[in-house]
C-alpha cells in the first residue's frame, strides 16, 4: 500500500497534470525481478525448442492435404471400421460413466472432511490424487498390459479416471454444503443413512447429475484417444488412418467426434435445466 | 439548445416506449423528468445520446441532427453529452482517477488511452474536478472501495471531464440515502450553474425534483402529460402522471430539518425564480 | 407433492403422482437395459481369458516395477524441462489465440452473429479434440518434436480458455460498458475500459487453471512423438523396462502435485 506521503506526492503531481497508472506490484525490485525472470525463462525455453525447419517445410504440403480433406471427408471407404470403433467408444463411454459415478459416490463421501473419519479421509484422498494425476492414456497402458487389448481395459481406464474426477468435486460439494440442514435432520433423531438420504443427497443431487453429464462428455472425448494404446474405441481407427495418410477418413472421424460432443453438450444443458 | 421533435421508440417486441415527444431545452436549464416506473424516462434520455435508438422523430443538439449520426461522428456528438447513472456505472476495478479520465476517451486515441498517457491538461482538469466534488484524496483508490455517495461524485466528475454542453442524468439518487441524495442533487445543480449546462434529470422523488429543478416534465406511458414550473405541479397533476393517490398526506421528507440541507450554497446565488421554498410539497 | 384420499377417507401423501411414478420406473428400466446392452457389446469384444489372468499380470507388473531404477532419473531432467516448456509455451500461445476468439464469441461483444457462430465453431472443434489427437496430426505434419507438442497444447487450450472466457464476458455488468460508450469512446476503448477490467480476474484464474491441466497433458504427448517425458515413457514401455517406467511415474506425480499447488496458490491470490 502507498504511504500517505506517496499519495500526497501523487496528488500534487496530478494537480500539475502528471499522472501515471499505479503499477500492479508496488515494490519496484519485485516488479522488475518478475519481468526479468519471465524474459530469461522465455529465452531459455525458446532456445531449447529444436525445430527441424526442413521437415516443417516438407510437412506443410501435408497440412494443406489435410485441410483439403476436411472439405471432402471420406465417410465411406472405411465405413465398417468407423462404425465398429464408434460403437466401442460409445458403449465404453456409457458403461464407464455409470460404473465410475457409482464408485465415486462412496469415495467422495469418504473424502469429505466434515463427514468422514481421518483414516477413511486419507485413503479416499489418496485414490483421488492418483486417479487425477495420471492421464487416462497412462492408466490405459497399464490396464492393457493387465487385462489385454480391447474395450474392457478402456472401460476400466475411463471408470478409474471418472472416480477421481467425480469424487473430488463431490467431496468439495459436501464440504461446502449447508450444515444447518444436516443438523436439523439429525435433530429429528435420524440415523446416519437417513441423514445422508434426507439432508445431504437433496443438496448435492442436482450438481451430481450435472457433473455426471459433463463427465459423460469427457469420457467420450477420452475414449477417442485411449485406442492409440490398444484400449479399444475409435482412437485406434483414427490412429491407423493417420499413419496410412488416409486424411479423408481421419477428417470424417474428427467431424463425427465434434458432432457427437456438440450433441451431448446440447443434451446435457437440457438435462441440467430439467434437474434444477 | 436541445430540441426533440416527434420522437418515438418502439421496441422490437412491439412495446411502445415513447410516443411523439416534443421537447426543447434552452441553455443552462435544469429539467426534471418525472413519471412512474416504465413511463419511458430512461428510454428518453438514452435516445438522446443514442444508447437506445429512437425509431422516429428528430433530435437536434445545437445544429447537429443526432439521429442520423454513426461511427466516429456519433462518438464526437456523445462527447458533448455527459451521462450520470443510477448505479454510478463506475468500472469497479479501475482507480478513481482512471474512472474520471475515462471521460476523456472521446478525445484521445486508443493507444494513448490504453497506456493511460493522457494529455497534461486533461489530467490537471480531472484532478480539479475531483477537488471540486471533494475527493482529491481518493485518486488512487479503487472505485469499489468508495461509498455510494462518493461513487456518484466520481461519476459526476467523469461526466464533466467530457466538457459537455448537456448532462443526461438517470436517477442519480435512487441508490442513495436521503441526505446524500440532496447533497448529490445540490452538487449537480451547482455544477450546471457554474458551467451553464443544460440537464435532463430523471428522478423518482418528486420533492427533490421540485426543490432542485427549473422545470418539470411529467411522463406517463411514453407521453408528456405535464410541462411547467415546479410551482405548477399540483396534486391533480401528480394524479394524471402517477395515478390516483392521496398526495397531500405524502409523508414529508424529514431532511429539510437536517442541519446541512439549507446551507447558502452556490445555486441560491443564481436566479432561480421557480424554486419552491422550503420543500413545501 | 400430491395428496390423495384413501378408501378410508384419510388423506394419503405420496411423493409423486402415479403417472410420474410410472414414468420414472420406465426411465430406470430403459436406462438399465441400455447399460446392460452396452455391457454386452464390451463383453463380446473382450478376451475373458486375459481378464481372468489380470491378477497375475498385475502382480507381475508390480514386481517388475519394483525397485525403481533411480539412477535413470538423471536422464529425465531434460525431457522434464521440455515437458514444462510444452505446457507453458503452449498455454501462452493458446491464451493469445483464445483471447480474441472469446471476444468474438461473447454475445455482448461480438461484431456480428455470423462471426459469433464462427468463433463458437472454433471453440467447439478445439474442445472436442483431445490434445493427443492434435499432437498426432501435428507430428505427421511438422515431424516429431517439442514444437508439435506446443502447438497441440495451444490448439486444445483455445477451446477451453475461449469457452470459459466468453462465458465470463457474457456475465459482466452492462452498466459500466454503457457508461463508457456514453463518453464517446471507440469500440476498442469500450473493450479496454468497460469490459477488460471486469474479466481480468476470471481470465487470470482460467489461464492458470489451464496451465495446470496442460502440465498433465504434456506428460503424455511424447507417446505419439510430440516431445517431453512421454518419449522416455514410450521408449521404456517398448523395451519393457518397467523399473524405469516407475521412476517416470514418480517424476510425473511429483511435477503434477507441484503444479497443482502453484496453480491453487496463484488462483487464491487472484481471487
Amino acid at each position: 500500500m502507498n504511504t500517505s506521503a506517496d499519495t500526497l506526492a501523487r496528488q500534487q503531481a496530478a494537480r500539475q497534470g502528471h499522472w501515471r497508472r499505479l503499477p500492479l506490484i508496488d515494490n519496484p525490485r519485485v516488479r522488475w525481478g518478475l519481468v526479468l525472470g519471465g524474459v530469461v525463462y522465455l529465452v531459455l525455453a525458446l532456445a531449447s525448442v529444436e525445430v527441424n525447419w526442413a521437415r516443417v517445410a516438407e510437412g506443410s504440403g501435408r497440412a494443406l492435404n489435410f485441410l483439403g480433406a476436411f472439405l471432402q471427408p471420406d465417410f465411406v471407404s472405411r465405413q465398417n471400421d468407423i462404425m465398429a470403433g464408434l460403437m466401442e467408444s460409445l458403449t465404453m463411454t456409457l458403461t464407464s460413466t455409470v460404473i465410475g459415478v457409482l464408485l465415486a459416490i462412496p469415495v467422495g463421501l469418504g473424502a469429505a472432511r466434515n463427514i468422514s473419519p481421518l483414516p477413511v479421509y486419507a485413503v479416499c484422498r489418496a485414490i483421488i490424487a492418483v486417479s487425477r494425476t495420471f492421464q487416462e492414456i497412462i492408466i490405459a497402458i497399464l490396464f492393457v498390459v493387465m487385462f489385454g487389448f480391447g474395450p474392457f481395459a478402456g472401460m476400466l481406464t475411463l471408470a478409474f479416471a471418472t472416480i477421481g474426477f467425480m469424487a473430488k468435486l463431490l467431496a468439495e460439494d459436501i464440504e461446502d454444503l449447508d450444515w444447518k440442514q444436516v443438523e436439523a435432520v439429525r435433530a429429528t433423531g435420524a440415523s446416519w443413512w437417513q441423514t445422508m438420504n434426507h439432508a445431504i443427497q437433496p443438496q448435492v443431487m442436482p450438481r451430481l447429475i450435472g457433473l455426471s453429464m459433463y463427465r459423460l462428455d469427457i469420457n467420450f472425448r477420452e475414449s477417442s484417444v485411449i485406442g492409440i494404446v490398444g484400449a479399444g474405441g475409435i482412437g485406434a481407427t483414427l490412429n491407423t488412418s493417420l499413419s496410412r495418410y488416409e486424411y479423408g477418413t481421419s477428417a470424417a472421424i474428427l467431424l463425427i467426434i465434434i458432432a457427437i460432443v456438440l450433441m451431448s453438450e446440447y443434451a446435457s444443458s437440457h438435462v441440467r435445466r430439467w434437474t434444477q | 439548445m436541445l430540441t426533440l421533435t416527434g420522437v418515438g421508440k418502439r421496441y422490437p417486441t412491439g412495446d411502445r416506449a415513447l410516443t411523439d415527444i416534443e421537447l426543447s431545452l434552452p441553455k443552462g436549464q435544469v429539467m426534471a423528468l418525472i413519471g412512474p416506473s416504465g413511463a419511458g424516462k430512461s428510454t428518453l434520455i438514452r435516445c438522446v445520446n443514442r444508447l437506445v435508438e429512437p425509431t422516429q422523430g428528430s433530435i437536434r443538439l445545437e445544429n447537429t441532427e443526432l439521429t442520423k449520426l454513426s461511427g466516429s461522428r456519433l462518438r464526437h456528438a456523445r462527447r458533448s453529452m455527459g451521462m450520470i447513472f443510477q448505479e454510478y456505472a463506475l468500472v469497479d476495478r479501475l482507480t478513481v482517477m482512471e474512472n474520471v479520465l475515462s471521460g476523456q476517451l472521446g478525445y484521445v486515441g486508443f493507444w494513448r488511452s490504453f497506456l493511460r498517457r493522457y494529455p497534461k491538461e486533461a489530467v490537471a482538469e480531472a484532478f480539479r474536478l475531483l477537488e471540486r466534488v471533494g475527493l482529491p484524496h481518493a485518486i488512487d483508490k479503487r472505485a469499489d472501495a468508495l461509498s455510494g455517495g462518493q461513487r456518484q461524485r466520481v461519476g459526476i466528475a467523469r461526466a464533466l471531464l467530457q466538457s459537455p454542453k448537456l448532462l443526461l442524468v438517470d436517477e442519480p439518487t435512487a441508490s442513495l440515502d436521503p441526505k446524500t441524495s440532496r447533497q448529490i442533487m445540490r452538487l449537480i445543480r451547482e455544477l450546471c450553474a457554474e458551467r451553464e449546462l443544460a440537464a435532463i434529470i430523471n428522478i423518482h422523488d418528486v420533492a427533490l425534483a421540485k426543490q432542485f429543478a427549473d422545470r418539470i416534465v411529467g411522463l406517463r406511458a411514453g407521453e408528456i402529460v405535464f410541462d411547467g414550473q415546479p410551482s405548477e405541479l399540483t396534486s391533480e397533476i401528480l394524479t394524471t402522471i402517477y395515478g390516483e393517490e392521496d398526495w397531500d398526506t405524502t409523508p414529508e421528507p424529514a431532511e429539510e430539518k437536517s442541519e446541512d440541507a439549507f446551507q447558502p450554497t452556490a445555486y441560491t446565488a443564481h436566479a432561480m425564480p421557480t424554486m419552491v421554498a422550503g420543500g413545501a410539497l | 407433492m400430491p395428496v390423495s384420499t384413501s378408501s378410508q377417507g384419510t388423506p394419503l401423501w405420496q411423493r409423486r403422482t402415479t403417472r410420474a411414478q410410472w414414468l420414472q420406473y420406465v426411465a430406470w428400466l430403459a436406462g438399465i437395459s441400455l447399460f446392460l446392452l452396452c455391457w454386452k457389446v464390451i463383453s463380446d469384444n473382450t478376451m475373458w481369458v486375459f481378464v481372468e489372468d489380470a491378477g497375475r499380470q498385475g502382480s507381475d507388473l508390480i514386481s517388475r516395477m519394483m525397485p525403481p531404477r533411480w539412477e535413470y532419473a538423471s536422464v529425465l531432467w531434460k525431457p522434464m524441462w521440455d515437458t514444462l516448456n510444452i505446457a507453458t509455451l503452449g498455454t501462452a500461445l493458446g491464451i493469445v489465440m483464445a483471447f480474441p476468439v472469446a471476444f468474438l464469441a461473447a454475445r455482448n461483444t461480438t461484431p456480428h452473429p455470423l462471426v459469433r457462430s464462427l468463433a463458437l465453431t472454433i471453440i467447439v472443434s478445439s474442445r472436442s479434440i483431445n490434445s493427443l489427437i492434435w499432437a498426432m496430426l501435428l507430428v505427421t505434419i511438422l515431424g516429431p518434436g517439442v514444437l508439435a507438442g506446443i502447438i497441440a497444447i495451444a490448439l486444445r487450450s483455445i477451446g477451453f480458455v475461449g469457452k470459459l472466457l466468453y462465458e465470463a464476458i457474457e456475465e459482466i455488468h452492462p452498466t459500466p460498458v454503457e457508461a463508457i460508450s456514453a463518453t464517446g469512446a471507440s469500440r476498442l476503448q469500450v473493450m479496454n475500459y468497460g469490459v477488460l477490467p471486469q474479466i481480468m480476474p476470471a481470465f487470470a484464474g482460467i489461464s492458470v487453471y489451464r496451465w495446470d491441466i496442460n502440465i498433465r497433458e504434456s506428460t503424455v504427448l511424447g507417446l505419439v512423438g510430440a516431445g517431453g517425458i512421454g518419449l522416455q515413457l514410450n521408449a521404456s514401455i517398448n523395451s519393457l523396462a518397467w523399473n524405469q517406467v516407475s521412476v517416470i511415474f514418480v517424476m510425473i506425480f511429483a511435477t503434477v502435485l507441484v503444479s497443482e499447488w502453484v496453480s491453487a496458490r496463484v488462483r487464491h491470490a487472484i481471487i
